[in-house]
């Protein structure tokens, strides 16, 4: 049985009436029949740009949206019926920390633990374990809303931590964070993972995280699953491609005949122009561009193997959006 | 499957179809309790100099009337209705605003998505804003006898006044923030709840017209500020003193089960 079944899920958002000076918002149907299953010990990750429909997805799976059709089962569970029972199974990061703000990195932490039902001292304990182990001891004294953005998410991810929950479910956890926090964040996953069998549902829009991280991936675009594999399995289906990458000096020199043959399939984007081609066809392009006029003229060029990212695009996705740090 | 359901959650309460056991609820009391602390801490930072505020509001204003209102009855007024405005701007007007704004920025997620009973974390916040207002109050009761020389003997009433109105008021405020659809509302409400109690509770009653003293009836702030002011009197009238309270008691369980109402709507949209 998977840790977390979904089945043909439907969210539509209703359309809100104009206010004065503000337009119409049509309906939005943010997630278009969803489905995808997650098993035991797997770092799941969702993939796609804003506005794909991804947040929405883990809002419905921690109870806090109703889905309009569809089913949701996690360890189990039933939770279109028993949305309330998402606390007591898994443990959520969301994308804001209001609630906390205000409090000290240790007490938003023990607070969280105590209203996920542990008692006074466990919390203690596990507060101050959950906080050495993410380096966080230095800080324990100070209120969130005076740390850098990157350390404010380590806290929060700390307080999704405490209470133990076979399921993770963290939306955008490495936001704003610096190398160091990151290999944390990853460290006490793959930690919990080894030791508990912990399964992690993971909701990112940057392409390298979701490549090293990720043990399967669904890419998400306008609510729907357009492929669900590992990231080598996804990379296979655009294999024969590459990525040519070039930056011009200032203008590209459209009246090199090779050059103007490559204007027609480049992405651009300011000066640089992105390119997928057959392999074949990149070396014969590269060394075009690498001679004459058309050399004098390039700033910049690199030749790369193709990236999750080119997965979304040959599938159909919009590029804008995902991140590539 | 089972073996998840062994090592992340031993505690938990199985339900019997092969799924995984639930882990436990948080109990009420704990939860209240956790709730509380963080909520005073947090008040303690980011609240402090508004507490200062309320305070020199109350007293300035009891500075202003000193020169317009004589000792005897109108007196007694102007010094309960100017402490219980302390109570009405922390508990009414501040909570309003905190919910208002925890809900729009989607801070009650964080509270939504943890197995918390919605009680626990509407009265922990609304009693640790309540008791926020004791300070402040007592300091207000206590400046006020001494400008219009009016009797301390029976200020421990306070005691009771303070956490009845409070919770009065603070439900009062709770809901406001939760129910209104945008946080700039919640505070319009707020800011318009504390106006009513600062004229509504310190102008004398007696010169007010017709219709304002129905609002002032309305107002469960009032009752309070009776309360307060009849403990003045050389000889109490202890059962009407309770009577006032009591409705005090009552204003406060209904606006705080509607408040919890409001909690539980605004978190599960």
């Amino acid at each position: 049985m998977p840790v977390c079944a979904v089945r043909d899920l439907v969210k539509t958002y209703p359309a809100t009436r104009g206010r004065r000076g503000a337009a119409q918002a049509p309906a939005v149907r943010a997630n278009d029949g969803i489905t995808l299953d997650v098993r035991r010990g797997e770092i799941f990750g969702l993939l796609g740009p804003n506005g794909a429909g991804k947040s929405t997805l883990v809002r419905q799976l921690t109870g806090l949206l109703r889905p309009d059709s569809g089913s949701i089962a996690v360890l189990g569970h039933d939770l279109v019926r028993h949305p309330e029972r998402a606390a007591r199974l898994l443990g959520y990061l969301g994308q804001e920390s209001t609630a906390l703000d205000e409090m000290t990195v240790a007490l938003a932490v023990e607070t969280t633990g105590r209203l996920r039902g542990l008692g006074a001292r466990e919390a203690r304990a596990e507060r101050d374990a959950v906080i050495g182990e993410l380096g966080l001891t230095d800080l324990t004294g100070r209120a969130l809303k005076q740390l850098s953005g990157g350390q404010r998410r380590l806290a929060c991810f700390a307080t999704a931590l405490i209470g133990e929950r076979p399921l993770l479910v963290l939306d955008e956890p490495t936001t704003g964070m610096d190398p160091v926090a990151r290999r944390a964040v990853w460290a006490a996953v793959d930690r919990r993972r080894a030791e508990r069998g912990v399964t992690v549902m993971l909701v990112t829009h940057n392409v390298l995280e979701a490549e090293s991280v990720l043990d399967r991936v669904a890419v998400i675009d306008r609510g729907r699953v357009i492929a669900c594999d590992t990231p080598g399995g996804l990379k296979e289906m655009v294999s024969e491609e590459v990525r040519l990458e070039l930056v011009w000096r200032d203008r590209p020199p459209l009246d090199v005949p090779e050059v103007a043959a490559l204007a027609a399939a480049a992405h651009t984007s300011g000066r640089r122009w992105t390119l997928r081609l057959p392999a074949d066809r990149a070396r014969t392009a590269v060394a075009a561009v690498t001679s004459g006029p058309a050399f004098a003229a390039l700033d910049d060029f690199t030749l790369a193997t193709p990236s999750l990212e080119d997965v979304y695009l040959a599938l159909g996705g919009r590029a804008e959006g995902l991140v590539k740090a | 499957m089972q073996a998840v359901a062994g090592t992340a959650v031993g505690a938990g309460v199985g339900t019997g179809d092969g799924a995984a056991p639930l882990a436990p609820r948080a109990r009420f009391g704990p939860a209240l309790g956790a709730v509380y602390r963080a909520q005073l801490s947090r008040a303690r930072v980011a609240r402090i100099p508004l507490l200062f505020v309320a305070t020199f509001q109350s007293v300035g204003i009891m500075v202003l009337l000193r020169g317009v209102v004589d000792s005897g009855d109108p007196a007694r007024s102007v010094v309960s209705g100017s402490s219980v405005l302390v109570v009405a701007f922390v508990a009414l007007n501040l909570l309003a605003q905190y919910f208002g704004q925890l809900r729009a920025g989607g801070g009650l997620d964080h509270y939504a998505t943890l197995p918390v009973p919605p009680a626990a974390v509407v009265l922990g916040a609304a009693a640790a804003y309540a008791s926020f207002t004791v300070p402040g109050t007592i300091v207000t009761a206590v400046t006020g006898c001494v400008l219009f020389q009016l009797p301390m003997a029976h200020l421990w009433v306070l005691a009771a006044v303070i956490p009845l109105a409070g919770a009065a008021l603070a439900g009062l405020g709770a809901a406001l923030g939760l129910l209104a659809p945008r946080p700039e509302l919640a505070t319009l409400c707020g800011q318009l709840g504390m106006s009513a109690a600062l004229l509504l509770g310190v102008l004398p009653a007696a010169r007010m017209p017709e219709v304002l003293g129905w609002a002032r009836d309305l107002l469960p702030s009032t009752y309070g500020v009776e309360a307060l002011s009849r403990s003045f009197d050389p000889h109490p009238d202890w059962l009407v003193v309770a009577a006032d309270l009591g409705v005090c008691a009552a204003v406060g369980v209904l606006s705080l089960a509607v408040a919890t109402w409001a909690y539980r709507r605004a978190a599960t949209r």
